[in-house]
């Protein structure tokens, strides 16, 4: 590859990806429609692919085959509205498609000219007229820097992702920039980690370079194993290319020649498309040996992982790369010493990775225009949960937790009420209604007892139970525990006991003193990042939701209505019509009462099935 | 070791096609994982007969190969069903009630998480997060994923295997 026949590649294909920004409103220049279909993993999960099919076997059909492009992109972020798909120019959104609407859009719209409303998005439409999607509440406050091509770009066409200017930062630093001076670069853009840390990430670099070795390694943490957390995978699915620059241009920085990702088995289609993405930048010499002949060598191997949250832990991951048991190993040595086999190894995140690029074409100044001064930048965010928009979102740094859950987020379905948001996953903490107005960044996020973590962000509402959300972390926590030190291969096991006995009305009051005591003993003595930050989700929610750990051991009661043990169905006499339903349904029979008079549940006998509560027909069942 | 009280049925074929990938791969950086998951990939389980193979061609001890295939939730040590259902128990299906869609299977198929059915059709277990949370609460049929599931779902959904 030269730096002639990559701008080639760029002039040719840029107008062809232009196009399918959101904001184009000129005909595109071959006078064809370009249908721009995600399948991404939601999308896929909701048959995007079929719809795809079905659109080609329609416009087979009607003979017109040649009037559209159809394109397959990665993920938009409106996942749980999907199959989500695009018409241009027009740039109209459709979404919810199924295979039996395709008909129509052929007809109507591709042929005829005319969108097909009732399928449109309906944020999209203001009276008669059609508005940028950019311009609904879910878009608006994003600001997409990492997933700047998700969505736009086919992630398995490597000229597409030239064409949006890729690889030129790769060539800009081997020819005209020493390795010393992007690290600087990197370090004054104040690019943290997104994995959820927030080691600066020029540091880790600058600290890895010195260090002389015959081997050096660059790695990428693609094994996102917070559980609700998808921001990495659709990166991977959507921008392939970028995290294969970035990690070439780190190994620049470093003298590194080869470069490590580690991915989730679990994403299937995102281990499928950095495969074709590695196979293609070989064949256009952007890997392998001496790169836009600079006399640069750098490559990339994929490894898969086999399903254990600890790998997300830096020695865990390398020791899992060396084909070894999942575990963590003391510190110091730091990685940027001894790492992978032994060797000096920058390990990053997805998405640090796929800032850096960016980086070094804009400039760190540029960088640092965004988000706060101690965070710059953006941060791409899995909102999930009891939220409306369900899906990826990314957001400049410093907006508040408000602005992302009611703005973007279109707040909390079905009238409930806010109660608590999740972030940092298994490592994070509960976040409560009075601290929706922080702005984020790492350092905030820390002060009011959560963290930023990879970027999982879930919603709760008031009937969820937040003694069963710390019970399902620690259930989880206990599970992947390695079991390598005893803090947290006993600690947490303890503390899941414990939890578990206060949702089952057994707790005593002596329980969260002894809670506290042992979290902090697991926070000092773990071994790994892992088992020191275990207790976060129970501190958490003792801290901001201590009225609810009350309730369960003293009145043995849970408000929401989660935990099983705790709970009561009662019937209301008032309401109740002696119908018979629920006695004839009860497993145990403990329903007793004649036909039209008031019913009545034996509480001894009761398993708390609710079989009662579902089925009553006047709701004369109550749960409390 | 456990031993499966199913017997080993592994074939001459594959046998070949495991021991061709091995000496592909044997001296690449760390290739141990690499090889049982593609062991696995052959043989749909990794069986102590199995992990014998790998043992011996990598030239490393049983208990090297053996420590690594109980560590991660990925490898199976038992033969799954023919249809393996997963139900996704991250934080965003569960806090939409995917702990519910998990009972309503094991009620229907008589069989606890972790636990495969007597005909060897349906196994069960739990993971952690498809990445597919848009559509929470989310199981996996094999590779086809199921969004949006309430409980009243299941049945039909497992009629489609029978």
């Amino acid at each position: 590859m030269t730096i002639e026949k990559l701008n080639q590649i760029k002039e040719k294909f840029a107008p062809i990806v232009e196009q399918r920004l959101h904001e184009n409103i000129h005909p595109c220049k071959d006078g064809k429609r370009i249908i721009s279909l995600c399948a991404g993993t939601g999308c896929q999960s909701s048959k995007s692919l079929v719809i795809k099919d079905k659109f080609i076997e329609v416009l087979k059909d009607r003979k017109a085959l040649d009037k559209v492009t159809i394109v397959t992109t990665g993920c938009h972020g409106l996942c749980a509205l999907g199959p989500i798909m695009q018409v241009y120019p027009e740039g109209i959104f459709y979404t919810g498609v199924k295979p039996e609407d395709v008909e129509r859009i052929v007809d109507e719209h591709i042929l005829g000219g005319n969108p097909v409303k009732d399928l449109v998005y309906s944020e999209t439409i203001k009276g008669d007229k059609f508005v940028s999607v950019e311009d609904t509440n879910f878009f608006k406050k994003q600001k997409r820097i990492a997933l700047q091509n998700c969505g736009i770009i086919d992630p398995e066409k490597i000229d597409e992702y030239i064409g949006t200017g890729g690889y030129q930062a790769l060539y800009k630093v081997l020819t005209s920039m020493d390795p010393d001076s992007v690290i600087k670069e990197v370090l004054d853009s104040g690019l943290r980690g997104r994995g959820g840390a927030g080691f600066p990430t020029g540091k880790k670099w600058a600290l890895a370079r010195p260090n002389k070795a015959d081997q050096k390694y660059v790695a990428c943490n693609a094994d996102e194993g917070d559980p609700g957390a998808f921001m990495d995978r659709s990166i991977l699915e959507g921008d392939p290319h970028c995290i294969l620059e970035a990690m070439a241009i780190a190994g620049y920085s470093i003298d590194a020649t080869k470069g490590f990702i580690y991915v989730r088995a679990e994403y299937p289609i995102a281990v499928d498309r950095l495969n074709i993405a590695i196979a293609q930048a070989r064949e256009y010499g952007l890997l392998g040996k001496n790169i836009f002949g600079t006399g640069f060598d750098f490559d990339i191997e994929l490894r898969l992982g086999a399903g254990a949250f600890v790998c997300g832990e830096e020695t865990a991951l390398m020791a899992s790369i060396e084909g070894k048991r999942g575990e963590p190993h003391a510190r110091p040595p730091f990685p940027a010493l001894k790492g992978l086999f032994d060797k000096p190894t920058v390990l990053n995140n997805v998405e640090t990775y796929a800032n850096i690029p960016k980086i070094i074409n804009n400039g760190a100044k540029w960088f640092k225009s965004m988000g706060t001064p101690t965070s710059p930048g953006t941060k791409v965010f899995a909102l999930g949960g009891k939220v409306h928009n369900v899906g990826l979102v990314e957001v400049p740094m410093g907006i508040t937790l408000r602005e992302v859950i009611e703005d973007i987020g279109g707040g909390i379905p079905g009238g409930k009420k806010f109660k608590a948001a999740q972030t940092g996953g298994p490592s994070g903490g509960c976040i409560s209604a009075e601290n929706l107005d922080v702005k984020i960044d790492y350092d905030n996020l820390t002060k009011i007892g959560s963290m930023m973590g990879s970027g999982g962000l879930i919603v709760m509402d008031e009937t969820d139970c937040m003694v069963d959300i710390a019970k399902f972390y620690m259930t989880f926590i206990a599970e992947e525990s390695c079991g390598k030190c005893t803090p947290c291969r006993i600690g947490t096991k303890r503390m899941l006991e414990t939890l578990e006995r206060i949702t089952e009305g057994k707790g005593e009051e002596k329980d969260l003193v002894e809670l506290e005591e042992l979290a902090g003993y697991i926070k000092d003595n773990a071994l790994c990042g892992l088992g020191q930050t275990a207790p976060n989700p129970i501190l958490s929610t003792m801290k901001n939701f201590r009225k609810e750990y009350i309730e369960h051991i003293k009145e043995k009661k849970c408000s929401a209505g989660v935990c099983k043990k705790l709970l009561q169905y009662k019937i209301d006499a008032d309401k109740c019509k002696g119908c018979t339903l629920c006695a004839r349904n009860c497993p145990v029979n403990c329903i007793t009462g004649t036909l039209k008079m008031p019913h009545v549940i034996d509480q001894s006998k009761c398993i708390k099935c609710g079989t009662c509560f579902t089925n009553c027909k006047f709701g004369a069942i109550t749960k409390g | 070791m456990s031993k499966s009280s199913i017997a080993f049925s592994g074939t001459k074929d594959q046998e070949k096609q495991l021991k061709s990938f091995i000496s592909a791969h044997k001296s690449d950086p760390g290739p141990l994982i690499m090889i049982m998951q593609e062991a696995q990939k052959i043989y749909g389980y990794l069986p102590e007969e199995v992990q014998r193979i790998i043992s011996k061609e990598l030239n490393i001890p049983m208990e090297k190969v053996y420590e690594v295939a109980t560590f991660y939730a990925q490898f199976n040590l038992v033969p799954r069903g023919k249809y393996h259902i997963s139900v996704c128990l991250g934080t965003a299906c569960y806090v939409k009630g995917s702990g519910k869609i998990l009972e309503a299977i094991e009620q229907q198929l008589k069989i606890k998480n972790g636990e495969c059915t007597a005909d060897r059709k349906f196994s069960l277990d739990s993971c952690r997060c498809l990445g597919a949370c848009g559509l929470a609460p989310v199981m996996k049929v094999n590779e086809e994923v199921y969004g949006k599931l309430t409980p009243d779902m299941v049945p039909k959904i497992l009629a489609e295997f029978k």
